[in-house]
């Protein structure tokens, strides 16, 4: 829990959720940490008892992981939790969700936590109903893979997660990274608010379908989306792991001859973005 | 009774079904059986006491996922367009975490409580098929494709037959304790032990039959309330505490060893204590002399524990788990890697944070024609088995895979050798206390945490064919299940750091029986009460629970005033905790089955009075000699065929599935540069985000070698280990140097059976003398670099027997080291990073083409086995160290497998860039500068600006070969003649290609 002090010296407050198989959760925090944030790790059973409010918090991080094994489907058992379990006081944990948003406050969610999102129906929620309207299912490939990709961001993306970023390399880690949309409607949609923000893309930046550039088979290459409010982002690649240069698997070279200009992971850009916006 | 309800899932004939393609693909390449269109499906059989409408609630808005997914509830997939159907379901007792997982789901939408311990809902697969394959095909598919018998049960045949299987425990049995005579014959006594299963020979045998006799023994035993006779419970802790696996009877045996080369006769007081301690001890006194004592724990605990700097320690075991891979590639390995986790977790207080896992995998060809033995499962199916298992163990928990190695070998066909380790870093102090400790008061309580008891295990894989019942429990192979450890894991890291444990060890092989028998010498006694042991269902006998290996448990020594604190702590994380006895002073192990005391064995005498092995081991070389090559060979093809070939290839295919770099810290992953095509030589990783410090891991094994001498198969897999750390920027350990970083090795000895046999082994003492000779090079190469062997593992009984064929494994050692890194950004790696750097190939080349690949492709062994010459390889390491440090090097590339034309060509095919190279400036012929395997090399490459300053450095251990090229084409010449002009794209086929699955 924090202190006085730390409330009052003006730094926003992320809550990373942990738990139940989700194991990102240290990176995570340290992304927040980096990006100028307090950043607390949260067990879920601590928020469902009531120990923990969401609403003490700005950022609330889904981190990746496999949360219940993957079974029945990647994030299947926790989506289920979190959209059907009511916490201590009996308010259902959807509704907390809701009051988190309309105060203005963030969420994202990476890999397990993005799929998470997607089967809560709050990605992309283009109906704006909460129902799901997309899924992340089995690799094209059929198995797991761990491998970097270079991801696009859409010109003017309606979420400020991604503000200034045009391109960026980030490791991809699982086994169900396919998005697939309910239907032609919720596809189009997505196209229309502008809620693919992230593709797949190859080296030079230009986005593709072509494996292992789009490692999954993704429609419309995505590999990120936000909500209509742009207050939810959801990406299958991990930002939080490339928050110093030399987690790329290039950074030798680059370093060797002299390429390197900062420290800095490009992956962390995007909690500067979300913890810059948030004033406390 | 509970109503049964089967919910079937399937996806929408819009959706591609990735499995069902994969299904029909591997039919048809591994098992020749063309199945026309492949569809899958999940199954869900639901024993439970709930209506039909939360039955329809739950599988429509939970178990479906509405955009990919139809579900069919009692009715099943009209599965028009296919002919046969093939299930394939688990059998009872066998780990369904799915099911648990959709317990938990059920719950939460109901809004009740469903036990998540006690299995209620079971996953199947079913699959639909479009042609008429006869039944004999189908069940191939189930048993040599997708399931395994020992694990699964099949249901195969027309798509209209109903499906009702339900793999429901059903035991009848009831508790007892039985009293076993054990004043009885020789023979008798023998039969005992095998009808048992306790696989005690018979001076171990006899030394129980005496214990009982003994006057003392009966009194005591009378006044407990027990017979003088042992119980079945008593007889089982002794055959399990006594185990090859536990006591480690042949590597502590005393060996008679003869050498024939020198004619000299010598008795071996314990190859353990001899070599493996006995360098380490020699080790820790020159650091200890210098006043850097940072070897912290060594062999006494499940992991060693080293000091990493003023607050961390780190903490790392390597196993192996071959015998169950062998049985259930997939469930063998997961449980190994899962397991091994458990070592680490457990040593000292307990509760490290995990930091990494590393594997290596001995395989048969995986495109092995021949026939196979019954029981013999095809190298392919074992490969993939264990490489799946890897990846659900290690990516399920979150622990990065960040190095590792396979090897191919047609001996690894039988039983193949999958060694898993996991590291560790856990602060020097929890409060005051240290945390490699481990301390126990009489009155302490006994709480088992994690998963619960069944017939897991036990006995291993001999029990197995006693079952025949259709509902008796699996206990042959254990599944491992990570979502149950990675609670229990994250539970065990807060409660360490609240202060509530006293100390902990894990439950692995031999359960409670090892866990509790161990730590009750610490207290000098235990009392545990078997009833109170929570179990995955009833049935089971006192003496089963206590040494079933049911899987993810630890054993956790709680003070009385601190249970109510952890029992809260485990509810919030998920982790089942229960207090199931205490720890004594009374000098005995004490069990009980509902107030009936079931066993009182003297601790000493359980832990002391097992007989001394005495072996014999015979030294002679084999007769080997250098083949005479005919002709000059076409140097390109036989460059790219060692690219292609099965020990040099690429491992994309199995790195890529596992995460390297979760924990986001991972700074030198298995594949590196641009296109993550570069081969590294170690791992590293980063402590932590607050420091630059980091981690090294390598691993060195060459059992090739060792048909031409086991010594140096040893040495050199140890110095290959060595170089590989040098390679990326590690530094020697220096006892004149206060601040030395840590090294600490894991030895892991892999041999066939090498006790003498005339009949059964009659090569034994040849075999036993590979093992000594290993031992020697191990003491040797230790002392040399001052590098210590932490922590170990033997496996002594690598053969696979069907009647009077035996496929053993070559007598194998694995070196795994860890070493600090001061500063991880100053690591170099593998690939040419710019045009013109200049090329060394540092260390000396000689004609040792002995077991090279270059001599496999020819179908050569030869007889120049490469040697290690210790004291120039450690000036070169050192120097090497300080070109690291001084940061004179682009890239560094250690020389193995293939020799200087297959490191030349790994430089390349890692980056954009190409080399132009002679190799022709020493005094050796054409074919072994290329080829040669001899240790204690590097290729590096030197900008132009630190050239001077290298060469005088490295002196005459440096020889310029030429320089990094624009152009990506691999450039050799020899003594100014060109010899070969390959492309990196051609090169880069040829290596990505060489084992795809």
């Amino acid at each position: 829990m924090y202190s006085e002090k730390d409330i009052k010296d003006g730094k926003i407050r992320a809550l990373v959720l942990t738990g139940s198989g989700i194991n990102c959760e240290e990176e995570m925090a340290a992304a927040c940490r980096l990006a100028g944030a307090h950043a607390e790790i949260v067990h879920l059973s601590r928020i469902f008892n009531g120990e923990v409010s969401i609403h003490d918090y700005d950022l609330l991080n889904l981190p990746g992981g496999f949360s219940f094994g993957d079974d029945l489907g990647s994030a299947k058992v926790l989506a289920n939790q979190l959209k059907v379990r009511p916490i201590a006081s009996g308010i259902p944990f959807m509704e907390e969700i809701q009051r988190f948003l309309a105060d203005g406050k963030y969420i994202i969610g990476v890999c397990n936590g993005f799929q998470a999102l997607v089967k809560m129906g709050l990605l992309p929620n283009t109906g704006g109903k909460g129902e799901q309207e997309a899924t992340l299912t089995f690799n094209d490939s059929g198995k797991f893979e761990d491998r970097w990709v270079t991801c696009k961001v859409l010109e003017d993306p309606p979420t400020p997660f991604l503000k200034g970023i045009d391109t960026l390399d980030l490791p991809v880690r699982h086994g169900e990274g396919r998005l697939i949309f309910r239907d032609e409607t919720v596809r189009r949609a997505v196209v229309e608010k502008k809620l693919n923000v992230l593709a797949y893309a190859d080296r030079q930046g230009h986005v593709t379908h072509t494996y292992p550039y789009n490692p999954n088979g993704s429609e419309l290459n995505c590999a990120g989306l936000c909500d209509p409010s742009g207050q939810i982002f959801g990406l299958m690649p991990h930002p939080e792991a490339y928050l110093t240069v030399y987690n790329h698997p290039d950074w030798n070279r680059r370093k060797k001859t002299g390429q390197l200009t900062s420290e800095k992971g490009e992956g962390l850009k995007i909690f500067e973005n979300v913890v810059g916006r948030v004033t406390r | 009774m509970p109503q049964t309800y089967f919910i079937q899932l399937i996806l929408k004939e819009t959706i591609r079904d990735v499995t069902g393609e994969w299904v029909k693909h591997s039919a048809t390449r591994y098992l020749n059986l063309d199945t026309g269109r492949v569809k899958s499906s999940r199954l869900f059989t639901v024993r439970l006491d709930i209506s039909p409408e939360e039955i329809r609630l739950f599988a429509e808005s939970v178990l479906r996922d509405p955009v990919i997914q139809d579900v069919y509830i009692g009715t099943f997939y009209p599965a028009e367009k296919f002919t046969r159907k093939l299930l394939i379901a688990k059998r009872p007792g066998v780990t369904d975490d799915e099911g648990i997982s959709a317990q938990k789901a059920l719950g939460d939408t109901l809004n009740r409580e469903f036990s998540t311990h006690i299995q209620q809902i079971y996953t199947a697969d079913l699959f639909y098929f479009e042609k008429p394959l006869a039944q004999k095909d189908l069940i191939t598919l189930g048993e040599e494709l997708l399931g395994n018998p020992l694990i699964n049960y099949f249901d195969a045949g027309p798509v209209d037959e109903p499906i009702t299987y339900v793999p429901n425990v059903r035991m009848e049995s009831r508790a007892e304790i039985r009293t076993i005579p054990v004043n009885r014959e020789d023979d008798e006594l023998l039969r005992l032990s095998s009808e048992m299963l306790l696989s005690l020979n018979l001076d171990e045998m006899k030394a129980i039959r005496n214990y009982f006799k003994r006057e003392d023994v009966r009194t005591a035993r009378k006044k407990a309330g027990l017979d003088e006779n042992p119980t079945d419970c008593e007889l089982e802790i002794l055959g399990q505490t006594w185990s090859e696996h536990c006591k480690h009877k042949e590597f502590n045996a005393r060996i008679h060893f003869r050498d024939e080369e020198k004619d000299q006769d010598e008795i071996i007081d314990s190859l353990f204590k001899t070599y493996i301690r006995k360098s380490t001890d020699i080790i820790r006194k020159r650091f200890e002399k210098a006043g850097n004592p940072w070897l912290l724990k060594v062999f006494t605990d499940n992991a060693g524990v080293v000091r990493i700097n003023e607050d961390s320690c780190f903490i790392w075991k390597v196993e192996t788990h071959n015998s169950p891979s062998a049985l259930d590639p997939y469930g063998g390995a997961l449980t190994g890697i899962v397991g091994v986790n458990r070592d680490p977790l457990g040593t000292g207080i307990g509760g490290s944070r995990l930091l990494f896992n590393t594997d290596v995998l001995c395989f048969g060809n995986p495109d092995h024609p021949g026939k196979l033995l019954p029981g013999q499962l095809h190298p392919r199916r074992i490969m993939s088995g264990v490489v799946k298992g890897i990846e659900d163990g290690g990516n399920k928990s979150g622990i990065p895979t960040i190095n590792g190695s396979v090897i191919f070998d047609d001996r690894f066909s039988g039983k193949p050798l999958v060694f898993c380790g996991t590291a560790a870093v856990m602060p020097l102090k929890y409060g005051d206390r240290p945390t490699w400790i481990k301390s126990i008061d009489p009155g302490d309580r006994i709480v088992m945490a994690g998963g619960r008891v069944g017939k897991d295990g036990i006995h291993g894989a001999t029990f197995s064919s006693l079952e025949i019942d259709e509902h008796s429990p699996r206990s042959a192979v254990q599944i491992g299940s990570p979502i149950t450890q990675k609670n229990m894991s994250d539970f065990m890291v807060d409660a360490a750091r609240q202060g509530l444990i006293k100390c902990s060890t894990d439950n692995g092989a031999g359960g409670l029986s090892s866990s509790i028998g161990e730590l009750a010498q610490i207290s000098g006694g235990a009392e545990v009460y078997l009833e109170q042991v929570p179990l995955k269902y009833p049935g089971l006998q006192p003496w089963e629970i206590f040494v079933s290996e049911s899987q993810e448990r630890m054993t956790l020594v709680i003070e009385p005033d601190q249970v109510k604190k952890v029992f809260d702590l485990a509810k919030l994380y998920d982790v089942e905790v229960t207090d199931i006895g205490r720890f004594t002073g009374s000098g005995h192990l004490q069990l009980f089955y509902e107030k009936q005391p079931a066993a009182f064995l003297d601790l000493n005498f359980l832990h002391n009075g097992v007989p001394r092995k005495h072996l014999e081991a015979v030294w002679k070389k084999p007769e080997v000699k250098e083949p005479e090559l005919t002709g000059e060979p076409d140097i390109k093809e036989t460059l790219l065929t060692l690219l292609g070939s099965l020990n040099i290839c690429s491992r994309e295919s199995i790195i890529r599935r596992y995460d390297h770099e979760v924990k986001g810290r991972t700074v030198v992953k298995p594949l590196m540069g641009e296109e993550g095509h570069a081969p590294q030589d170690a791992g590293v990783m980063r402590l932590d985000f607050d420091t630059w410090e980091g981690i090294a891991v390598s691993n060195g094994i060459m059992p090739k070698f060792g048909d031409i001498d086991a010594y140096e198969a040893s040495a050199g897999a140890f110095d290959e280990a060595v170089r590989q750390i040098i390679s990326v920027g590690g530094r020697l350990p220096d006892p004149e140097d206060i601040n030395s970083p840590f090294w600490s090795v894991n030895d892991n000895f892999c041999v066939p059976d090498s006790v003498y046999d005339p009949e059964t082994n009659p090569d034994g003492k040849y075999k036993l003398a590979q093992l000594v000779r290993m031992n020697q090079a191990l003491f040797d190469m230790a002392t040399t670099f001052n590098i210590p062997m932490t922590s170990g593992k033997d496996s002594m009984k690598n053969d696979f027997r069907k009647g009077k064929v035996k496929i053993s494994v070559p007598p194998t050692v694995l070196y795994s080291m860890a070493a600090k890194i001061d500063d991880i950004r100053t690591v170099t790696t593998s690939d040419f990073k710019r045009p013109g750097d200049a090329i060394y190939l540092i260390g000396k080349t000689r004609n040792e083409l002995g077991g090279s690949e270059f001599y496999r492709l020819l179908g050569h062994l030869g007889a120049n086995v490469p040697k290690v010459h210790k004291a120039n390889a450690l000036n070169l390491y050192r120097m090497m160290g300080i070109a690291h440090r001084e940061g004179f090097l682009a890239s560094s590339h250690d020389l193995s497998d293939g020799g200087l034309a297959v490191a030349l060509a790994e430089c390349v095919i890692g980056g954009p860039f190409g080399a132009a190279v002679d190799v022709g400036y020493g005094d050796l012929p054409l074919i072994p500068e290329l080829f040669s395997e001899s240790h204690s090399r590097f290729v590096v490459s030197v900008p132009a600006k630190n050239q001077t300053t290298f060469e005088n450095l490295m002196g005459s251990d440096a020889r310029f070969l030429g320089a990094v090229s624009e152009e990506p084409v691999l450039k050799i010449s020899f003594k100014g003649e060109k010899i070969l002009d390959v492309s990196k794209e051609e090169m880069l086929e040829k290596w990505s290609s060489g084992l795809v699955f």
